[in-house]
């Protein structure tokens, strides 16, 4: 009890000092989980994705396409379950810097192989009915405003063109982290449209989406998959869906390996600045310290009292960070749009963060608690305190 | 009350202790040999640096010396491990410094628990022990205020209370009134002295106030390390 108490007031000693100390934890630990949830963020595709489903694109390349007769063939390789036909629109709303993934989607097929995106019945009953229909996640509804029955309205890049599209559904996703910033419309619109404006491009997709019943064998049916198309004018590749959605982290790779090491390097500088507060601390209370040992008490007693201290402060820097990240972390999910689609602070970055902030407290006092433990007693009543 | 002497509570046989100052080897004490006697109250004088606080530090356990054997109630303290030292020094020494050494966080009530918490005793029974042990030094009414709140006078009866709670077998003190105005110099020898006269304790003191030496009944003068020429002859009694 005694030692607890000791702990407590010693760290309530010097308040502006342990305040700013806390500060420092607070803002460090909050960086280090904003930057981590930052990263999580950018696999939040890959780790949504799920094992029964495959993607097949163009082996050369993404941006070229694949003639939709090839769908056929897919649904004729043994295992396949469904298939469905998706290409990224690439439009503008508004303004460029309004940006929102829209995709052209088989629906029946795709929504079928989405179970994580659920619609009311009505309106989605609503949008397969309606053409020109599209649908938008909830997350893209609540940053842009969009209600059931607006007109969205798409300035064509890839498919040239003003496009113009009425809202008949938003959705919801199964999960927090279920992607809900995203539009999706009528493949077949995008081609009849296609097929009237540029005949050339008509019939092409961008991807297959290929949902599979054994998720057991999804390397050998990507292999049959592939092998029928091999030696063809658009040979294809097929991949997982998660190792789709990597393919193009790894495109940014140097990106999130640079916010990694950022925060980490802001969890070294809190180290830093704590280890230099308890070192100060122990300086000043040798003449504690060792009258403590004179009294009778054990050099890991001393030790203790240091890194107990330490770890109070760590506690409360760390708690009061982990704390405010999930309003920090709304707030920034707010203000970038939908930048990042799934902008969620996990569990696992929750406990990084603790994590962090013990290994900060302990490391912070190994050196003073080292000093304080071996100081000779003679010499510490020496110091001055 | 009879003050008379029963058995030797401390043998010092022929202890040396030296310092490493800049490179060099400055001996402190040479070859030192004397005995306490149980219930003495010995102060120790000499001019700065004759080796009296070193000499105190070695029979409080808490330096070693070079050479030498130091026998505290039959216990060689300068063979005993550290941890073995500790608790020794836990059981058996009471410690007054000149600058007090107070907990400056603890109330005067904790100062004074602090050291029973190294002992089995319970909460209700340390408690007796620290409210007993403020009443003899009169600071019964100051027991929850800090040291910050307290004269001088009074965080040194604290630290009195501190040595003499876990009633130890002797109580060392460097310069106890070093720190202290007349008054509160006088409170605190005649403190010592109570516990001395009435309760047996051994008490070995250094101190330069001629003043405070009278309250000893044996003085040994140390000067250069060595106990001076007749050193024998100017052990007296001030009583």
């Amino acid at each position: 009890m005694q030692f607890l108490k000791l702990i407590a007031r010693n760290a309530l000693r010097h308040k502006l000092r342990t305040g700013l100390t806390v500060l420092g934890l607070v803002i460090a630990v909050l960086s280090f989980g904003l930057l981590q949830t930052v990263v999580g963020a950018w696999y939040a595709g890959a780790n949504n994705a799920a094992p029964d489903r495959l993607v097949t694109r163009n082996a050369i390349s993404l941006v070229f396409p694949m003639p939709l007769h090839y769908r056929d063939k897919i649904r004729a390789v043994p295992g396949v379950k469904r298939v469905g036909t998706a290409n990224w629109f690439g439009g503008i709303y508004q303004d460029p810097k309004k940006f929102f993934p829209q995709f052209a989607v088989d629906a029946a097929q795709y929504f079928e192989m989405y179970p994580e995106y659920r619609f009311a019945e009505e309106e989605k009953r609503a949008f397969l009915r309606d053409r020109r229909g599209a649908v938008v996640g909830r997350k893209l509804a609540e940053t842009y405003g969009f209600r059931v029955g607006d007109t969205l309205p798409l300035r064509g890049t890839i498919f040239p063109g003003d496009w113009s599209f009425t809202v008949r559904a938003i959705y919801e996703g199964a999960e927090a982290r279920t992607d809900t910033s995203q539009m999706f419309f009528h493949w077949d619109y995008l081609n009849e449209t296609m097929k009237r404006r540029v005949p050339r491009r008509a019939d092409q997709v961008g991807v297959f989406v290929v949902q599979i019943a054994d998720p057991a064998r999804s390397a050998e049916i990507s292999q049959a998959l592939d092998a029928q198309f091999r030696n063809s004018a658009a040979e294809t590749l097929t991949e997982t869906e998660k190792a789709f959605q990597l393919g193009f982290v790894a495109m940014t790779e140097a990106i999130v390996v640079g916010i990694r090491v950022v925060s980490f390097v802001v969890v070294f500088i809190i180290l830093a600045v704590m280890a230099n507060t308890m070192a100060m601390t122990a300086r000043e209370r040798l003449s504690e310290y060792a009258t403590l040992k004179a009294l009778g008490f054990a050099p890991g007693y001393v030790a203790a009292l240091v890194l107990g201290e330490s770890l109070a402060i760590a506690a409360v820097g760390g708690l009061v960070g982990v704390g405010c990240t999930f309003p920090v972390a709304a707030w920034f999910s707010t203000q970038t749009g939908t930048l990042f689609p799934v902008f969620e602070v996990s569990l696992a970055t929750t406990a990084m963060q603790l994590g962090a902030a013990l290994a900060v407290g302990i490391a912070a006092a190994l050196l003073p608690g080292q000093r304080a433990a071996r100081v000779r007693i003679v010499d510490g009543l020496r110091a001055i305190g | 009350m009879s003050r008379r002497v029963s058995s030797t509570l401390i043998e010092v046989r022929g202890v040396s202790k030296s310092y490493r100052r800049g490179g060099q080897v400055v001996a402190v004490l040479h070859g030192l040999s004397f005995d306490v006697q149980r219930g003495d109250f010995l102060g120790l004088m000499g001019p700065s640096g004759s080796g009296k606080s070193t000499l105190l530090n070695l029979l409080a356990g808490i330096d070693k010396p070079d050479a030498g054997a130091i026998l505290v109630d039959g216990v060689d303290i300068t063979v005993l491990p550290e941890s073995d030292l500790a608790d020794w020094r836990a059981t058996s020494v009471g410690f007054v410094f000149q600058f007090y050494n107070l907990m400056p966080v603890l109330t005067a009530f904790e100062n004074v628990e602090l050291p029973l918490t190294l002992t089995p005793l319970s909460r209700r029974e340390r408690r007796e022990h620290v409210a007993a042990a403020l009443r003899l030094v009169g600071l019964a009414d100051r027991a929850e205020h800090y040291p910050s709140e307290l004269s001088g006078g009074q965080q040194q009866r604290v630290a009195i209370a501190r040595a003499l709670v876990t009633d130890p077998k002797l109580i060392v003190a460097d310069e106890p009134t070093g720190d202290l105005d007349r008054q509160s110099a006088a409170e605190v020898l005649s403190l010592l002295e109570q516990l001395n006269v009435q309760f047996g304790k051994t008490i070995v003191m250094v101190t330069h106030d001629r003043r405070a030496a009278e309250h000893a009944h044996a003085i040994k003068y140390l000067d250069k390390g060595e106990l001076s020429e007749g050193a024998d002859l100017l052990e007296r009694s001030v009583r």
